[in-house]
């Protein structure tokens, strides 16, 4: 019999499954995509200490370790409802319907889509699908991008697609709606840009924030920005351009942009296409927990992490008996964050099933989580720990009840 | 045209595979093993999978990882099939998605269309 069921081969779900099979529980981990890994697959960045981190070989190593340990892993399964019945939880899947008396949902998180005109056309896709066609299935997007949206993870992007030769010719903005409101105004990219220029992942992304600094004094440098845009690994930021519609008849052919005021407004007049024939749209990312709400699971609305999230604490229990959350939907934050709360989720499952031998490796997971999210490299927002004090209080308050 | 990256600075040359013949709308193309259906496609040119259903507007992959369905395929006669989770087996069939009748559909165009959606909305708000 399986003691626990984990939704999603991420860093999140192959470290919990490790940590559980380590303490002797029978694991099974799903997920939907043709192999293990998760988001891990295809990230490409260099730390601080100047070394890659490989998401391909994380991956592969997490898998080894997790597989060595006994825990069954099945990929292209997918799993479409979760239901409690008298103490276990049952998961209906594409392979059929599972019994386990601990669920661990390590879904990850979903990219948020940006409504351009023309954004349905062949050609235009989110940036993490430029990400996994480059690195991992190995094929070039296109021969000549455009980027919509600049954030922390599209500037990644962006250079892992052209360590890759892929040419990305400029990153704009969305053009400002209700819809994209912050991620339209140059003021605010600029501002969340200039929190994480001392985190940022290599020296020269920091050198690239530190010319936003300068150029910085937010508005007033905003005003005085080049025609071109600046420049990070040689890929221009144009802060003041946005993208009005994306142009083609059977597929991407260019996007029309217009230059844009500090607040996001088109300028009349400055209106152009640029030729292209693919088109990266960048709207961050916002936790994947549709399993959660189908269990009926309390949810928490908190923007530092990304969206709603579903209650939890931080052994990564839900409000739910035997449900647990770990990795991106419980917030959006680095792999290595998700590797550290699968291994509280991992161990956690085991504690309540009766099987964990000794308390202390659970309490060390704890602290890990806390030290590694310290010490991230890539900070999707400034106010994550505050968001997760304020969860845990959430939490405590919706056990009181 | 072949968009492959054989060659990368730091993930290295791709791992050589056995090539397979596959069929898309009736055509051969090749793909390296282990390819998706939409990585396959792509390397050989093709970004239109489908058109949608209704208004034949053409539509490609966008997420590729299976979260959105706009690259949903027939494979092997299996409608509906996300071409970006599947890999490509030698001897695949597969058709891109095409536009389907709607019976219960009256209007004839889309300015006809509107106008029954807004009587319908209008209809909707003097009943509550």
């Amino acid at each position: 019999m399986t003691d626990v069921l984990i939704v999603g081969a991420g860093p999140a779900g192959l470290s919990a499954a490790l940590a559980s099979a380590e303490q002797g529980l029978s694991v099974r981990v799903l997920d939907e995509f043709y192999r293990p890994g998760g988001r891990l697959l295809g990230q490409l960045h260099e730390e601080p200490d100047g070394k890659w981190w490989n998401g391909l070989a994380e991956a592969a190593t997490l898998c080894e370790k997790a597989q060595q340990a006994g825990v069954d892993i099945r990929c292209g399964v997918s799993v479409y409802n979760v239901a409690q019945n008298d103490g276990m939880w049952q998961v209906f899947t594409t392979e059929g319907v599972f019994e386990v008396p601990a669920l661990l949902l390590a879904t990850g998180a979903s990219e948020t889509a940006v409504p351009v005109p023309g954004w349905t056309l062949p050609g235009v896709m989110s940036i993490g699908a430029a990400q996994v066609m480059t690195n991992v299935q190995r094929v070039r997007p296109g021969e000549r991008g455009v980027i919509i949206g600049i954030n922390v993870l599209s500037v990644a992007i962006a250079r892992e697609l052209k360590l890759a030769g892929v040419h990305v010719d400029r990153m704009v903005l969305p053009a400002l709606s209700p819809v994209t409101s912050a991620a339209g105004n140059p003021v605010q990219v600029m501002e969340s840009l200039l929190r994480v220029a001392h985190l940022a992942p290599s020296p020269l992304l920091r050198l690239g924030s530190r010319l936003l600094q300068t150029l910085g004094l937010q508005k007033a440098g905003l005003h005085f920005l080049p025609g071109g845009g600046i420049r990070m690994w040689g890929i221009p930021l144009h802060l003041r351009t946005a993208a009005l519609e994306i142009v083609g008849t059977e597929q991407v052919e260019g996007v029309r942009i217009a230059r844009i005021t500090p607040e996001g407004i088109p300028v009349p007049g400055t209106e152009k296409i640029v030729p292209a024939d693919f088109v990266c749209i960048a709207g961050g990312l916002s936790p994947l927990a549709e399993l959660a709400a189908v269990a009926g699971c309390s949810f928490a609305w908190l923007p530092s992490l990304g969206g709603h999230v579903p209650l939890h604490n931080e052994r990564m229990q839900t409000t739910l008996p035997g449900l647990y959350v770990a990795g991106n939907i419980t917030g959006i934050e680095s792999a290595k964050v998700a590797i550290a709360q699968g291994t509280v989720a991992g161990l956690s499952i085991a504690a309540d099933l009766g099987r964990l031998r000794d308390p202390e490796p659970l309490r060390q997971a704890m602290e890990q989580v806390r030290l590694v999210r310290e010490q991230a490299a890539i900070q999707f927002h400034p106010e994550i720990a505050r968001g997760r004090e304020r969860l845990q209080q959430m939490y405590e308050q919706a056990k009181a009840v | 045209m072949d968009r492959r990256i054989l060659n990368h600075p730091v993930l290295g040359p791709s791992a050589p595979g056995k090539t397979l013949t596959f069929h898309f709308d009736g055509k051969p193309y090749t793909a390296m093993q282990g390819e998706t259906v939409a990585a396959a496609l792509l390397a050989n040119g093709i970004r239109r999978l489908r058109v949608h259903e209704e208004s034949g507007s053409p539509r490609g992959l966008y997420c590729n990882i299976g979260h959105c369905f706009e690259c949903r395929v027939t494979i092997d006669d299996q409608p509906g099939v996300r071409a970006c989770l599947t890999l490509v087996k030698e001897g695949m069939k597969v058709f891109s998605g095409k536009v389907l009748p709607a019976p219960l559909k009256q209007a004839k165009s889309p300015d006809a269309s509107e106008k029954q959606n807004s009587h319908f909305i209008a209809e909707r708000a003097e009943s509550r």
